[in-house]
């Protein structure tokens, strides 16, 4: 049985449907990457699922962890999965730190909430943990503030925060988007290793494709508030099957290409005020044929592994730019 | 942290020095003080005598520095009108203005506060429309209306307290409610937005995320990150505290500093003018003073000295 089960999550602010029915199941142990643009609602879904959105977001559908379901759950609840079974790591990490506490206070207030610990239990703990993630001399830098901390530092800082708790799942929501390129490269290794030593689960948040196969066992490829394909990560990228995938994987700038033109998927992602009969992809498809802007294909299984929802998939093995775009 | 406090304290000191060399000229050009203390009819030699004997007849420059010399002694000059000490004659106010102002602003804080937090934490609610109205009645409504329309219903229709003077307690419950609504309104308003700032960070969610009840969440990670803001209001609020009640005292012919201002400006009496002017200069420049040690304390980043890596 997975750990965590989303189904037909959808979520809605201000009566704009941005979620439309997401199912996506997490394994105890696994990683899954969630890949796609900015607003495809890779995070909206997370955040749904913890109760982390502002009151005016209407949340329906299911999330359960554990069997136990959350959606609609009583505060204390939501609030005794927070953190101890799933805990959270955010893109930018330093406003993600309270800048008025001492990172080693907020890493104990962690410790105390999950573990029971104080005093200098706690900071001899938090201590430990920010050796873990790898923070130089952490004893003298456990009474200083967020603001003497680099990005890469504290995101190291929120790492160290999430273990505290020993959650089964971590959510790392494009935890290196904002850092440079060597400290992102840092922070991944970190996170496969901390997921390798601890056996929790991580749910990897990006839109960078490279990140997500060097940490992921399998992907998710989010586009318009659902997912649209799903698969293991090697056959992901040996063959996506939906035009989208497909495109986000033409878009990779390759070394070798010389100085030709980059490839990119014509048009720009809908306004989900103003989504497309059919599927959302349509317009931007040269695949696309009646029965696309007529209907959405759902996501159904295509290989042994895959899913994909399109009623035009890439044949395996096939397809070059040309054919996939006008 | 000595020397950015030596700075602090130097431009404190200037301000105060703009404040008096400005009150001083100002003062000397609005009008002759001989005219306005002995009347339209004065003889021209009695003019002349009382010219001399306050030093009005020397140039500007000269006065100027006898009077920057005199204040260096801690000598504050004469009252023209009492011809006793004019420090004695504003000192001696201002327990009655702070009668007024340190229980307004008490009630200010006590209830404009938890009034914003609350309305933050229920957007939308009625409540806090509630307090969104009340704040911009609060504060459109100039106190001179206030008063006279508290008056008019709890003095004159009601009959239930006094509409001005000093004879108990009860004297004062109308000018500390006319002070204090506006005053309520304003923090209410302001504690709203800078709850509301905060809330929407991204360090709130965090702390969310970890499993916080949501009360500590308010209480360790909202309140402290909007402390600054209220703050700096609080800040304006305490340097007001001697200068706030002018138009309230008038109303009510409250004797504070605020009467004592508003007579003095009509006689030219210059020596307690510039002593006023001087006392509320000085109670504003402490306030900030404060309020800049304040942040320092609330929020790390501001503090001096301790700068990042």
């Amino acid at each position: 049985m997975s750990f965590v089960s989303v189904r037909d999550l959808k979520v809605a602010f201000d009566g704009v449907q941005v979620l439309h029915g997401i199912n996506l199941d997490v394994r105890r142990g696994e990683a899954v990457g969630l890949v796609g643009e900015s607003g495809c609602g890779k995070s909206v879904t997370w955040l749904a699922a913890l109760g982390l959105l502002p009151g005016k977001a209407k949340v329906s559908g299911s999330v359960t962890v554990d069997g136990q379901e959350l959606i609609g759950a009583s505060p204390r609840r939501i609030e005794a999965v927070r953190g101890a079974k799933i805990a959270m790591i955010f893109q930018d990490p330093s406003s993600a730190l309270n800048p008025v506490h001492r990172v080693g206070r907020q890493i104990c207030e962690n410790l105390r909430l999950h573990r029971g610990l104080r005093g200098d239990a706690a900071r001899t703990e938090a201590i430990r943990l920010m050796d873990i993630v790898g923070i130089p001399s952490a004893n003298t830098r456990f009474d200083l503030y967020p603001h003497e901390f680099s990005g890469g530092q504290c995101q190291r800082v929120l790492i160290a925060m999430a273990l505290a708790g020993a959650p089964d799942l971590l959510i790392a929501d494009e935890p290196t988007t904002a850092l440079d390129a060597t400290i992102q490269a840092q922070i991944l290794d970190l996170l496969s290793n901390l997921r390798r030593q601890t056996g929790m689960a991580m749910v990897f948040i990006s839109h960078d494709l490279g990140a997500v196969s060097t940490v992921c066992d399998r992907a998710a490829v989010m586009y318009a508030g659902r997912i649209i394909e799903a698969n293991d990560i090697k056959q992901l990228f040996a063959a996506p099957r939906h035009p989208y995938t497909r495109g986000l994987f033409d878009a990779i700038p390759d070394l070798d290409a010389g100085r030709a033109r980059l490839s990119l998927i014509p048009g720009t992602v809908p306004d989900p005020k103003r989504l497309p009969q059919g599927c959302a992809f349509a317009p931007r498809c040269a695949r696309a044929g009646d029965l696309c802007r007529e209907y959405q294909p759902e996501l159904k299984e295509q290989t042994s592994t895959g899913l994909t929802a399109c009623f035009h998939p890439i044949p395996i093995g096939s397809a070059n730019r040309q054919e996939v775009f006008a | 942290m000595l020397k950015f406090t030596l700075a602090k304290l130097a431009r404190a000191l200037l301000t105060i020095l703009l404040v008096m060399s400005f009150a001083f000229i100002v003062l000397r050009l609005s009008g002759d003080p001989a005219q306005i203390m002995l009347g339209p009819d004065a003889p021209q030699d009695a003019v002349d005598a009382f010219r001399a004997r306050w030093g009005l007849d020397d140039p500007l420059w000269q006065q100027y520095l006898a009077y920057l010399k005199q204040i260096m002694t801690f000598d504050f000059g004469i009252s023209m009108r009492d011809q006793s000490p004019a420090i004695d004659l504003v000192l001696e106010r201002v327990p009655a203005t702070l009668a007024l102002t340190i229980p307004a602003l008490l009630l200010k804080i006590a209830i404009g506060i938890p009034a914003g937090i609350y309305a933050a934490l229920h957007r939308e609610s009625i409540a806090d429309r509630g307090v969104i109205m009340f704040a911009i009645f609060g504060f459109t409504i100039p106190s001179f209306v206030l008063g006279l329309v508290l008056v008019l219903i709890f003095a004159v229709n009601l009959g239930w307290l006094p509409a001005g003077g000093q004879d108990g307690w009860e004297y004062a419950i109308l000018p500390i409610a006319t002070m204090s609504i506006g005053g309520i309104g304003i923090f209410a308003r302001f504690t709203r937005s800078a709850m509301i700032e905060v809330l929407g960070q991204p360090y709130i969610r965090t702390a969310m995320a970890k499993g916080l009840p949501w009360r500590e969440v308010v209480w360790k990670h909202a309140l402290p990150n909007a402390a600054v803001p209220i703050v700096t209001l609080l800040g304006f609020m305490v340097g007001a505290l001697i200068a706030g009640a002018i138009v309230v005292e008038s109303i009510f012919s409250w004797p504070g500093i605020g009467r004592l201002i508003v007579v003095s400006v009509a006689n030219r009496d210059l020596a307690v003018v510039q002593c006023v002017l001087l006392v509320i200069a000085a109670s504003m420049v402490m306030a900030n003073l404060l309020v800049d040690f304040a942040y320092g304390v609330l929020d790390p980043r501001l503090r001096h000295g301790h700068g990042a890596h």
